[in-house]
């Protein structure tokens, strides 16, 4: 079992829903990175999606654009953010997906990039804009490196899209609550749970839900009937306000802990 | 089907997920995925519905002006002093440019789909008035995202767009121009999936606009085809056309891939000069990646980051080139050349002056191409070149190249 599966595992034991803040990696360099995963694992995150910065994010909305573009000021490189992940990962058994668009991974070398992700500790991948018909040659890859390949799935997606996904993708689905780019919005559709449902349905994967989730409220409810709230532009955002390194990493884990706490008070309530 | 009547055939492309060789495919968005299915069913049943094509093929006549002439310049010819030239006058369409031949067949799409807001990207803008100019046709609701930069160059067509009832999206993100107008149309259609039709203007994207795009576009190469025979008695010895995304040289090119003595030629800009990083030339430059739905050419560092392009053709700074282009590329089909600003420049220049024709700054690329290659052949031998656009939205630009105010 990967440590991503473990986590979910252990997590439906207790009856609890993950939660896996996003950060881009290199916004706006790797050291306050390190310290901002780092505090995110303090703050009560049971997973971390790293984002790879990508020149052209075409699924991404303002925010996470502007932290690729701050990211990519500095030439930050695939290698050097692996670089870091084994740093993270020498005192830390979170488990990360690498999340990304992707050419940059296609350039490093499908393989290479394979074998050294899980060498230094990458539990999963998920490239946005690959979907699993695009994907034989990464997922032979991942599949032998012991890496989850995830897969989203979308409003627009249907039955025969789903299974699709659940035959392919490993770790969990992904399942992006509306349809358009990454960033906060105010509310979230209603038909959102039962569209869950439908899809937990279709598969024994978990189903983590992410575009949208900013505040505790909405994370709580997530946590009622999904496996995992995603949470990116809000936090990234935060981040984005505060200045210097410390101060990231402080703004980062109390972002967190909040919605952490209202996620777990929330599912306990649910499970019981 | 069943025993090969052919068997140097080439393999059929695309496949039915849209891969030419190695390149093409669906690089996107789960998201859009579905749409893409539902695009590629409308088309797949529109192209083999005749009333589709009687129509379509009504509104070339009617409505673009087609058959556009295949031109013998005469005196091109005789000051180049080799090949005789014969120039595709895709610059007398409705809207000055090719880009109009796929709008309309899209537009007829987009209708039949029940789909009745229109989005698209523009670089030089000729994709955008030809989006516009359709969408005003067929009373849809029209929006084109164009980068900061292009606005700035093309502020003719951006007039044009709005007089047509578009509204013209300014792209601040990026580098401002095609590719960023790309990146922001499909942030769009990502969010208005359900009753938007985007209209890509390139044969780039993913599967089915590589090949849907090159149909639509065809036109001008099956035109071409019958009036050389016509007029020459025999096929061309070299098609030569410029290429950015590559919708017009895909056009020409695709009814003539199976003539084998044919031979095609696509002209990259090269801009400030292949060596100076300063160019657009995606083939010649580029290496393999995955950009805007595609697998194909793309410029790129070594980290799989997307490069900055430079052109003073707006219409030709991409940093991406249709996947089928790749595809015949590796074949040997088709062979690639470039020309810079400052050659581009000179063939405007020289192809007014001896024929009276301004041609568009992306085709001027080809007729610098033509400039090179004519004198090196024999007097019997025939290019066939595709004007693709008229100059007259160049203007400023041009002016400001030779230090004249416009």
């Amino acid at each position: 079992m990967s440590r991503l599966q473990e986590k979910f595992a252990e997590l439906k034991k207790r009856g609890e829903a993950a939660l896996i803040p996003f950060v881009t990696a290199g916004d706006p360099d790797l050291k306050t990175t390190l310290k901002i995963m780092r505090a995110l694992e303090a703050g009560g995150a049971d997973c971390i999606e790293l984002g790879i910065p990508f020149s052209d994010p075409t699924a991404d909305g303002p925010t996470i654009q502007r932290a690729s573009e701050r990211a990519l000021k500095n030439r930050i490189t695939l290698a050097q953010i692996l670089r870091m992940l084994r740093q993270f990962r020498s005192g830390s058994e979170t488990p990360v997906i690498l999340f990304g668009y992707f050419n940059p991974f296609l350039q490093h070398g499908l393989e290479n990039f394979c074998r050294q992700a899980a060498r230094v500790g990458a539990d999963g991948v998920l490239c946005v804009d690959l979907p699993p018909e695009e994907s034989a040659e990464l997922k032979h890859w991942t599949d032998f490196e012991g890496m989850d390949l995830i897969f989203l799935l979308s409003p627009t997606s249907g039955a025969d899209r789903v299974k699709l996904v659940a035959r392919t993708g490993r770790g969990f689905i992904y399942y992006v609550s509306v349809t358009g780019v990454t960033g906060a919005r105010r509310s979230l559709e209603d038909q959102l749970r039962q569209r869950v449902a439908a899809v937990q349905h279709l598969t024994s994967l978990p189903v983590g839900v992410g575009f949208g989730i900013s505040t505790p409220q909405q994370a709580a409810w997530i946590a009622e009937f999904a496996d995992a709230a995603v949470i990116g532009s809000a936090l990234v955002e935060t981040i984005e306000r505060a200045n210097g390194s410390s101060a990231k990493a402080q703004a980062a884990n109390d972002f967190v802990s909040k919605i952490k706490r209202a996620m777990k008070k929330s599912s306990s309530n649910a499970r019981i | 089907m069943g025993k090969s009547k052919n068997l140097f055939s080439q393999p059929k492309v695309p496949d039915r997920l849209g891969h030419f060789g190695p390149y093409g495919g669906r690089y996107v968005a789960e998201t859009l995925m579905p749409a893409l299915t539902e695009l590629e069913k409308a088309y797949s049943e529109a192209r083999r519905d005749p009333a589709f094509r009687k129509e379509f093929h009504e509104y070339l006549r009617q409505y673009v002006g087609r058959e556009t002439p295949l031109y013998f310049a005469e005196r091109l010819s005789q000051k180049l002093g080799g090949a005789k030239v014969y120039l595709k006058r895709e610059d007398l369409c409705h809207t000055g440019a090719h880009k109009i031949n796929n709008t309309i067949g899209q537009i007829l799409l987009a209708r039949r789909m029940a789909k009745n807001r229109i989005i698209a990207e523009t670089g030089a803008g000729q994709h955008g008035v030809a989006t516009a100019t359709v969408a005003a046709r067929f009373g849809m609701e029209c929006e084109i995202f164009m980068g900061k930069e292009d606005v700035a160059r093309q502020s003719l067509n951006v007039f044009r767009m709005k007089l047509l009832g578009g509204r013209v999206r300014v792209v601040e993100s990026g580098s401002k121009t095609l590719k960023d107008a790309m990146n922001e149309a499909l942030r769009d259609w990502v969010t208005h999936v359900r009753n938007t039709y985007y209209l890509i203007g390139s044969v780039a994207g993913p599967h089915p606009y590589p090949m849907m795009v090159r149909d639509f576009q065809s036109v001008i190469g099956r035109e071409a085809r019958r009036q050389i025979i016509k007029q020459e008695g025999k096929l061309p010895d070299y098609l030569v056309a410029c290429v950015g995304g590559g919708s017009n040289s895909m056009g020409l090119f695709y009814p003539f891939v199976k003539d084998e003595k044919v031979r095609m030629v696509g002209v990259e800009a090269a801009g400030r000069g292949l060596r100076t990083g300063k160019h657009a030339a995606s083939v010649l430059g580029g290496e393999v990646g995955v950009l805007h739905g595609s697998k194909s050419y793309i410029l790129q560092d070594r980290g799989g980051q997307i490069r900055q392009t430079h052109s003073i053709a707006a219409g030709l700074d991409y940093p991406g080139v249709g996947p089928e282009l790749s595809y015949l590329k590796d074949r040997g089909r088709v062979d690639f050349s470039s020309a810079t600003d400052r050659e581009a420049m000179k063939a405007i220049q020289f192809l007014a002056e001896v024929e009276g024709i301004i041609p568009a700054l992306e085709s001027a690329h080809a007729i610098a191409a033509v400039m090179e290659l004519a004198p090196r052949l024999a007097k019997h031998q025939t290019i066939v070149m595709n004007l693709s656009g008229r100059g007259d939205k160049d203007m400023a630009t041009v002016g400001d190249y030779l230090g004249v105010k416009v």
